[in-house]
């Protein structure tokens, strides 16, 4: 190819997206823009009430309503055997026994367990006629007591289900309880910190949406769903909820507007309108209203948590101890039982070398809207109660906050490191990433801007924090072994059509990441042609041979792996098709630059040459190999990839209002491999803006009835762009490549909001040191932080 | 949202008239109304878009007053030069209310009418002792603003204009709640001579109020030290997930002490 | 049912509509001009911002009836008639300023009525102008930079031309 074309879409070149162009113009094709002959629509009729039986539902008079087609209850979902949502992960207990796991209605039957919890669906001609409808249903409950704080479940006097009569899901430890005990023995010094990780809600800017489908003349149905893994939703919903084999149903999840793990899951509103769309014989759409979203997208986070750290008097970590609480919500999610345990418990060591832990974990149902994983997923749990129980400690042994953690890090001879918490980092230099970070903030130069800043009557704080996270999930049998009910590989193939064009059919889903491009320059990289001449597809069930989709930023790690395996049986192919071609031993044929060549020879065949005998087999070695050039690959990893890194962030803090200014946030990731900077600074930027939005904007409450007062963006406050500053961002300064995909990458879709959190509230918590605060739980609202300033004013005064 | 019928007359009488049939609702930016009606909390028969009347709109600056016709938008507002050599405050004012789409669209006479507890202008007109013109009377201030969402409105009676006192100087201080970006507590301070008028909206279950010790203290000593001895009590401060009575009341101070400084004092 | 039109990136158009329809309604469900989003009930997100007389408006929060007569821009107007991106468009390309691309029609039509008002902004008045516009993806970093890029090849441009 042109050497321009190369540079162009060459790893580690910036490409510019190649999705963009149809975004810019109005032109991508989003769930809602869908619209099917006949369609019909869906409103459901959702609960009010947090926790009640349902004494009295009729729906009559809406079934007579104008425009009405059909009005569905739970009555009509059993009648026809429906299952209910299910979820994809099983917990071990402490003692031996399964976790409690009810069933999960898709309408809810007998009782309703959180605002939101769907009841009746009505299915009419328009929205505006199944809106009307729905208002003529007689809906009443006799309110339960609402189980709301998890705190308290236990001995809340109410059951969310009666399999659970004290609202425990699950009772399950990790680690090594009595190796840590021994280090506390030893200790000599004993930090310890009660803190809440605030629960959150993803909030993708496309509220979620489907359009189920039914074709008589083959029995075959259709489901266009906001989704980040459509097999995965084929498969949950074809097999657990439908009784739907694969070939009947085909799943399609086209431009997704944003996902952070809410659309990972498999909902009741899509087995709804596919199993609806039969019974009425139409297309049955559903798009949620963002109010609708607020009650019925799972939500992330919320844990409560106790630790506690032993270290020697230099501050060497000898043991780590945590005990959570998570909260489930009413019903399991998909993923939910996995968040605060696999993808917490086991990320405890973070990048330290802390020789015993264990953790306790607690899992609770409550009377909210069910809780799931919310980008980073237990990783930013653990992150924050190690960053912050740190800071803590260096506070409290009058270290400095970086020096505390060169104290401990796992340093760079040390790789492969095996954690006392099953994990082994295959590579990571942690020591470089933290002093790139505290070169690009001016460590040093901080205290004279605080002084400055105490000149102007503000309060300036500066806040470290080191993340570690384990994405590419993940090896199919480990996390069989710990209860998930799916493999976690994925698959690609790749064809070769004849004129040398290509067609990448991929598991992985793009819904923001840019993977049209990226996979691309991959694909284009391999092979030696124009990224022109390349498509990435994905979001079909129908197209892609399997998937698992997108999450833990796990795409380019495990799909494009999988990508690569698939070229890589391309080639070996087409080696022999071209060796065959030039009548030379297979052994010869070497590939390089889009060109089959005869080592030590001037033969070559081009690429395109070569697909097209493939296709036209008539000098081809038809004997021993069939024609055709398509290739499929499953890529199963070998163990987790570990991004990490070091982020700062400084701010200002205004005594009389308690306003946080965030001055500086900068980041010195390490993801490995980079295949296209600009996407990879992109994502960190936006995990950033989550990550700083829960630790001092996002605020998601239940008040004591199980209502949710937070329930719009006029209570829930998004971050924008004037709470931020522009980021420092740094992905390529170090790179320790990951050592076991053929990649050499790591992933970075969670990593700014794994690290962020952290860094802003031991900022804020610097900043704050002269009124003696120690802590203060996220979000870091204004009122909350002049609260703590004013409740250490008169005690400053009286000093 | 349920449906209704839509009217937009192109002269006051016509509007009016169009405001005595049934379930009558003015709609003037829509910035409000539109979003409750989408929440069918709000059920009008007939809307009556004011947007077309041309005698609900314009700026006049006067010696000694202002005048702002109901449906000029924020964004006139915002862009006056005229008015931002009168009262620079209100420019300012009109500046910060929601974001740009909705100051395209918002009106003046919507958000008086409208009299949400955390809205900027009511503070505006109570401090820069203002007066509310409606299709047959003018009612001051203090008598137009009844509580929270309420006024002294008759049904099918419009508000034309706001009329503003021109102070000596202004300052509006807005405390943004971080979602809504409403006030969360907003002080509007105006200077008569000696006489020093302190509005607050956003803070108080009862609506948009004037402060009787703050205007006293700065009536006396317009200066920010001469607020900090004065007592203001968090009995009757809205409660809710961004602010507690007692934050309320301390930021009451705190944006006057800042409107205080902003005018000179 | 009452009737309205108007024109819609120069083109005129006409329709049946409820006194309910939303001006976001008509150009979604009747024109099947889908470029402009709805992300919120509340007025807040912004993705949903078109033009109307040339003024940004959040076409969730004015009435199909309220714009009849209007000329109304969309998104979908935005590229040069050769069908390439505009300066604008192009800065957003450019500096990555979309992800998934659903608040981008909305940021599109809001910064280009930025730039129509102040050619020159500073980051500051970017920030601030993108309160009505919220983007889940980007944290804005990259949208704010495409602006004032745009900003300065456009003045660029007017420089050249005189």
């Amino acid at each position: 190819m042109a050497k321009d074309e190369v540079s162009a879409s060459a790893v580690g070149a910036p490409m510019k997206r190649r999705e963009d162009v149809r975004f810019l113009t109005g032109k991508g094709s989003y769930t809602d823009d869908m619209n099917r002959p006949g369609q019909s629509y869906v409103v459901f009729l959702r609960s009010s009430v947090a926790h009640g039986v349902i004494r009295t539902l009729d729906v009559e008079a809406a079934k007579a309503s104008e425009g009405v087609l059909a009005v569905y209850t739970h009555r009509d979902i059993e009648a026809d055997g429906l299952g209910g949502v299910p979820c994809g992960w099983e917990i071990t207990q402490s003692d031996g026994s399964k976790m409690v796991e009810p069933a999960h209605p898709i309408l809810a039957s007998g009782k309703v367990r959180h605002v939101g919890d769907p009841v009746v669906a009505v299915i009419a001609e328009t929205k505006a006629q199944a809106r009307d409808a729905a208002e003529k249903i007689t809906l009443e409950i006799d309110a339960l007591p609402a189980v709301v704080d998890m705190r308290s479940a236990e001995t809340a006097g109410a059951a969310v289900h009666d399999e659970a009569p004290n609202n425990v899901c699950y009772d399950w430890d990790f680690g090594d309880k009595e190796k840590t005990e021994a280090g506390f023995a030893q200790a000599a010094h004993v930090t310890t910190l009660e803190f809440t990780n605030n629960r959150l809600i993803a909030n993708a800017m496309e509220p979620r949406a489907c359009i189920g489908e039914h074709d008589a003349a083959g029995d075959r149905y259709t489901l266009i769903t906001t989704s980040q893994n459509p097999h995965v939703i084929r498969l949950l919903m074809g097999a657990f909820v439908l009784n739907i084999p694969e070939h009947r149903l085909r799943v399609l999840a086209p431009d997704v507007g944003g996902g952070f793990g809410s659309k990972i899951y498999h909902y009741a509103e899509e087995a709804l309108v596919t199993w609806a769309s039969k019974k009425v014989g139409r297309p049955v759409k559903w798009t949620a209203d963002r109010s609708e979203s607020f009650i019925s997208d799972a939500h992330g986070r919320d844990h409560v948590t106790k630790a506690e750290l032993a270290m020697d008097a230099e501050g060497k970590f000898l043991a780590l101890r945590a005990d959570t609480m998570a909260n489930m919500g009413s019903y399991l999610s998909t993923f939910a039982p996995c968040v605060p345990t696999w993808l917490h418990a086991t990320l405890l060591a973070g990048q330290y070398t802390t020789p015993a832990i264990h953790c306790r974990v607690r899992a609770m149902f409550t009377n909210t809207v069910p809780v799931d994983a919310y980008r980073g997923a237990g990783r930013p749990e653990a992150t924050y109660l190690l960053e912050r129980i740190i800071n803590k400690a260096a506070a409290e042994l009058g270290l400095d906050q970086a020096e505390i953690r060169r104290r401990n890090f796992i340093r760079p001879d040390q790789f492969p490191y095996e954690t006392p918490v099953a994990l082994t980092y295959d590579t990571g230099d942690y020591l470089a990433t933290l002093a790139r970070v505290m070169t690009m903030a001016d460590y040093a130069g901080f205290e004279a801007r605080r002084q400055e800043a105490a000149g102007r009557g503000k309060l300036r704080g500066l806040g470290l924090s080191c993340y570690i996270e384990a994405c590419g999930i993940a090896p199919s049998s480990l996390v069989g072994a710990l209860g998930a009910r799916a493999g976690l590989y994925e698959a690609a193939t790749v064809r070769v059509n004849p004129t040398g064009s290509v067609s990448v059919f991929t598991g992985s889903h793009s819904h923001g990441q840019g993977h049209e491009t990226t996979f691309a320059q991959v694909v284009a990289d391999q092979l030696g042609i124009p990224a022109d001449s390349i498509e990435i597809v994905h979001g079909d069930t129908d197209r892609i041979a399997f998937g698992m989709g997108t999450y833990g930023s796990r795409s380019l790690a495990v799909g494009g792996s999988a990508i690569v395996g698939a070229i890589e049986k391309i080639v070996a192919k087409a080696k022999r098709i071209a060796a065959h071609l030039m009548e030379a031993s297979v052994d010869d044929i070497v590939f390089e630059d889009g060109q089959f060549k005869v080592a030590g020879t001037d033969k070559a065949k081009a690429f395109a040459e070569v697909s097209l005998a493939a296709y036209v087999p008539h000098q081809y070695p038809i004997e021993e190999l069939e024609p055709g050039l398509e290739e499929t690959s499953f890529y199963d990893p070998k163990n987790f990839t570990y991004p990490a890194g070091s982020y700062l962030c400084e701010v200002e803090v205004d005594p009389d209002t308690g306003v946080i200014d965030i001055v500086g946030m900068w980041a010195a990731d390490d993801f490995g491999k980079v295949i296209n900077p600009m996407i990879v600074e992109g994502q960190v930027h936006g995990g950033l803006a989550q990550g700083l939005g829960q630790a001092f904007i996002e605020q998601c409450v239940y008040d004591a009835n199980g209502q949710l007062p937070s329930g719009s963006y006029m209570d829930y406050a998004m971050p924008r762009a004037d709470d931020l500053p522009s980021f420092a961002v740094e992905t390529d300064l170090v790179g320790t490549p990951c050592t076991h995909n053929p990649l050499g990458v790591k992933g970075c879709g969670e990593a700014g909001a794994i690290g962020s959190p952290p860094a802003l509230v031991n900022a804020v918590v610097d900043a704050l040191k002269p009124y003696g605060v120690q802590h203060m739980d996220m979000p870091l609202t204004p009122q909350k932080v002049w609260t703590a300033i004013d409740a250490a004013t008169p005690k400053m005064a009286a000093e | 949202m349920y449906d209704f019928q839509y009217v937009k007359p192109a002269n006051l009488y016509d509007a009016v008239a169009a405001m005595g049939s049934e379930d009558a609702q003015a709609l003037s930016g829509g910035q409000t109304l539109t979003p409750t009606m989408k929440q069918r909390l709000a059920q009008p028969g007939t809307l009556v878009d004011l947007t077309g009347v041309p005698e609900l709109k314009g700026i006049e600056v006067g010696p000694d007053s202002v005048t702002i016709k109901a449906a000029t938008r924020h964004v006139e507002v915002e862009r006056s030069a005229e008015l931002r050599a009168a009262i620079p405050a209100l420019v300012e004012l009109a500046s910060r209310i929601g974001d740009p789409q909705v100051r395209n669209r918002g009106t003046i006479g919507g958000s008086v009418a409208n009299n949400d507890p955390s809205a900027c202008y009511p503070a505006a007109v109570m401090a820069l002792d203002g007066v509310v013109v409606t299709n047959n009377r003018e009612i001051s201030a203090s008598d137009f603003f009844q509580g929270v969402y309420a006024t002294a409105l008759e049904e099918n009676e419009i508000v034309t204009a706001v009329r503003f006192r021109r102070p000596d100087s202004a300052s509006y201080q807005k405390f943004v709640q971080p979602a809504s970006r409403f006030a969360l507590t907003g002080v509007f301070l105006a200077k008569f001579g000696p006489e020093a008028r302190v509005a607050v909206t956003g803070a108080s279950e009862n609506g948009v109020f004037r402060h009787a010790g703050l205007e006293q203290a700065l009536s006396a000593s317009f200066t920010a030290a001469a607020a900090d001895p004065v007592a203001v009590s968090a009995d009757g401060m809205i409660q809710d997930l961004h602010g507690t009575p007692a934050y309320r009341a301390h930021l009451i101070k705190v944006m006057t002490k800042r409107a205080v400084q902003a005018c000179g004092g | 049912m009452p009737s309205v039109s108007m024109v819609v990136n120069g083109r005129q158009v006409s329709g049946e509509v409820e006194g309910r329809t939303l001006l976001v309604e008509f150009l979604r469900e009747q024109l099947r001009m889908t470029g402009t989003h709805v992300g919120c009930d509340t007025s807040q997100c912004g993705a949903c911002v078109v033009h109307v007389n040339g003024e940004s408006v959040k076409s969730c929060s004015i009435f199909a009836m309220a714009a009849s007569g209007a000329e109304v821009a969309t998104i979908e107007g935005v590229a040069n008639a050769d069908g390439t991106l505009s300066v604008l468009q192009q800065a957003f390309q450019d500096h990555h300023g979309l992800q998934c691309g659903f608040c981008t029609p909305g940021m599109v039509m809001s910064a280009a009525d930025l730039l129509k008002i102040n050619p020159n902004p500073s980051e500051t008045e970017v920030r601030e102008w993108l309160e009505g516009n919220i983007c889940r993806c980007t944290g804005y970093h990259n949208i704010v930079k495409a602006i004032l890029s745009a900003a300065a090849t456009l003045r660029g441009e007017a420089v050249a031309a005189e």
